[in-house]
């Protein structure tokens, strides 16, 4: 049960710590004390360790993590999650803007709200968010599932491709491709599954969420649909 | 008036309507749509052809050329990289996607470049075990798309380079064709085969040069503060980017002229974006000066550099090292005169042939199509790219040692006078013959 205190250790020697750690490790379970804001928080993780930190983050932290679980009890600044590639990441507070950018595997859920741009050109990562996102979220979603308990901002989905996102509130505006969709038995059973991984299922009617997704009318340039661009 | 006194006139073209232009026009007329095309500025612009070496006389002492040595080796990265890349020669290649070149062309450069003892860049589509497998030194870009990004290929990398833009498109993202994507570009890029694929022009998860900052330092802690950094940016605002790349933590910086290639791009973006790289030198040099930090973060160039004359007045004007793409792919064996059949067939010919987004070229470079990416062998083209690497390096040693020069980092502004005024004033050296440097406020 490794400590590692912010205050008294440097972020370098955290990060080398974590990363230095193979799949058959014996310390699995990481406490961080003393983030205060600090930025790449237990970026680059590659082992099935749970890290929980203690208090609020700055950029990036766990940028592209793989296989790690970790937790931040708090807030999370840009980029949580940017680019990663599996495991979990859990923020207790809200996330600042672009969580989970780029990100090809895993689950990302953020308890609050999680500023614009959340989820953008991911790549296969899901996305819980409790509260609610801001503007442009999803911009370019390649693939993967954004769950979105709240509110969406404006130009959700912006130039989507294959991302599927469940919102459950109004959407303040759809981005230009994206379109809501029939929610079939299926969407049905995959959300539930999503809330079902991250803690919620049964706590909110699957319901009451809309799904949208692209109309893939821009996937293939055509100078008829300029006036999207 | 009788007929014999008649007197005809000359039929006379209009400069401003020239063929080219009118041939867009009816072109444009007839589809609606911008002309897309790949490669560089095709314009004639102020380039080092504009400049010359004045060579030692009574006041300075050459080098023997066959005996005398003239180091060609660079280090870049230093700054705070565990791990600085150590090159034979200050000329690199630059970054061209595995998607935009198939994975015989990425090989070739891999071995052509590890021949030469220089390093070769991976591009907007992730990087190929054939590339990391044939290539000694290898810079992995990081693209606002992050098409194919992963952890362990960072650390696969030698270098990373964040690319902010390109000198073919400063503030342009890109897009890569549907025929183009096969299903290993596909698969590489996360998306469904067959439908165009966006490069985006801003990065997602940071804006501004504070943000970078923090990017940067993110990278390094992944990296374990081993690889250097590069920023890649387009020639437009030199003097204010490089600062701003100094401040960001680059340990190198990249700066591309509007001569600089691109997979694909709308022409009137390649042709009126950005500025030539003569132009850009000089002041990028003077930020690095104005912060002590020229020669410590290292700046390599490259827009339309061809020949060891060019990589020896580049470096006189302050560079540490040159980058090549067109170049380069003309080595492999682009537009070669021997696929002339196949090229009028295009519409094109031999050396104008710049369809690349099509994915249809002869030469086997600019294609995903099997049967014709088969048409290059990436050890016979990687060894060409070796033999003019070679012949580059040689020429800028004949030049430097002319000038009195044992190192190429050796040569500088001095050395050189320009030809016409506008490259006076671009490079800051004087006119041939006078010691009038246009611009210049005293």
């Amino acid at each position: 049960m490794p400590v590692v205190d912010l205050a008294k250790t440097s972020l370098r020697e955290l990060n080398a710590a974590l990363q230095k750690l193979g799949a058959d490790t014996n310390e699995t379970s990481w406490t961080v004390l003393n983030p205060s804001g600090e930025h790449a928080v237990a970026a680059g993780v590659d082992a099935p360790v749970s890290i929980t930190i203690d208090g609020p983050v700055g950029y990036f932290c766990g940028g592209m993590n793989k296989h790690a679980t970790i937790v931040v009890d708090g807030s999370a600044g840009q980029g949580v999650g940017e680019n990663m590639m599996s495991g979990l990441i859990h923020v207790k507070g809200d996330a600042s803007q672009s969580a989970g950018a780029t990100g090809r595997g895993g689950l990302l859920i953020v308890d609050g709200n999680a500023s614009a741009r959340c989820g953008i050109s991911m790549k296969g990562i899901d996305i819980v968010v409790k509260g609610s996102i801001g503007h442009l979220s999803a911009f370019m979603g390649q693939s993967g599932r954004m769950v979105v308990f709240g509110e969406a901002g404006e130009a959700l989905g912006d130039s989507l491709y294959e991302a599927r996102l469940y919102v459950r509130g109004p959407v303040a505006g759809l981005g230009a491709d994206c379109i809501e969709k029939a929610m079939r038995e299926e969407h049905r059973a995959e959300l539930y599954r999503l809330l079902e991984a991250s803690g919620e299922a049964g706590t909110v009617d699957v319901g009451e969420f809309r799904r949208y997704g692209s109309a893939r009318k821009l996937y293939n340039f055509n100078i008829d649909n300029v006036d999207a661009y | 008036m009788s007929e014999k006194d008649w007197i005809p006139t000359t039929p006379r073209k209009s400069h401003t309507f020239d063929d080219y232009t009118l041939s867009e026009i009816r072109r444009a007329a007839a589809t609606g749509i911008y002309d897309i095309r790949g490669g560089g500025s095709k314009r004639k612009l102020p380039n080092f052809d504009d400049l010359l070496l004045l060579g030692a006389s009574m006041t300075r002492y050459p080098l023997e050329g066959y005996r005398e040595k003239c180091g060609t080796d660079v280090t870049l990265g230093g700054r705070f990289a565990k791990n600085p890349l150590r090159l034979s020669i200050p000329i690199t290649i630059a970054g061209m996607s595995f998607g935009s070149l198939s994975a015989q062309a990425k090989e070739a450069l891999g071995r052509g470049a590890s021949l030469a003892g220089t390093s070769t860049t991976t591009g907007d589509g992730g990087m190929t075990p054939e590339e990391r497998g044939q290539s000694k030194y290898l810079v992995y870009q990081y693209l606002p798309s992050r098409y194919g990004m992963n952890p362990d290929d960072l650390r696969r990398a030698d270098a990373i380079e964040i690319v902010i833009g390109q000198g073919a498109k400063p503030g342009g993202g890109g897009m890569l064709l549907g025929q183009k994507i096969s299903d290993r570009v596909a698969e590489m890029r996360t998306l469904p085969k067959g439908i165009d694929q966006r490069s985006a022009c801003r990065h997602p998860d940071w804006t501004g040069a504070d943000d970078l900052e923090i990017k940067i330092h993110e990278l390094r802690e992944i990296t374990n503060w081993e690889k250097p950094i590069y920023l890649k940016i387009g020639a437009s605002r030199p003097y204010y980017d490089t600062a701003l790349a100094v401040k960001s933590g680059a340990d190198v910086i990249v700066l591309d002229g509007m001569q600089g290639g691109t997979a694909a791009t709308q022409e009137v973006f390649i042709e009126h974006v950005g500025i030539p790289l003569l132009s850009a030198i000089r002041p990028a040099v003077q930020a690095l000066q104005d912060l002590g930090m020229h020669r410590k973060v290292q700046l390599i160039v490259s827009g339309g550099i061809r020949n060891g004359a060019d990589v020896a007045k580049a470096m006189a004007l302050g560079a540490d090292a040159v980058a090549i793409g067109t170049a380069a792919l003309v080595a492999l064996g682009d537009n070669d005169p021997r696929w002339e059949g196949e090229y009028e067939k295009l519409g094109t010919t031999a050396g104008a042939y710049d369809d690349w987004h099509e994915g249809k070229d002869p030469a086997g470079i600019t294609t995903q199509t099997p049967e014709l990416a088969a048409r290059l062998d990436p050890v016979k083209a990687g060894h060409r790219l070796a033999n003019y690497l070679k012949v580059m390096t040689l020429e800028a040693q004949t030049l430097a040692r002319a000038c009195g020069k044992s190192h190429l980092h050796n040569l500088e502004p001095e050395d050189l006078v320009a030809l016409t005024i506008e490259a006076a004033a671009m490079a800051r050296v004087p006119l041939a013959g006078t010691e009038w440097i246009p611009g210049q406020r005293f």
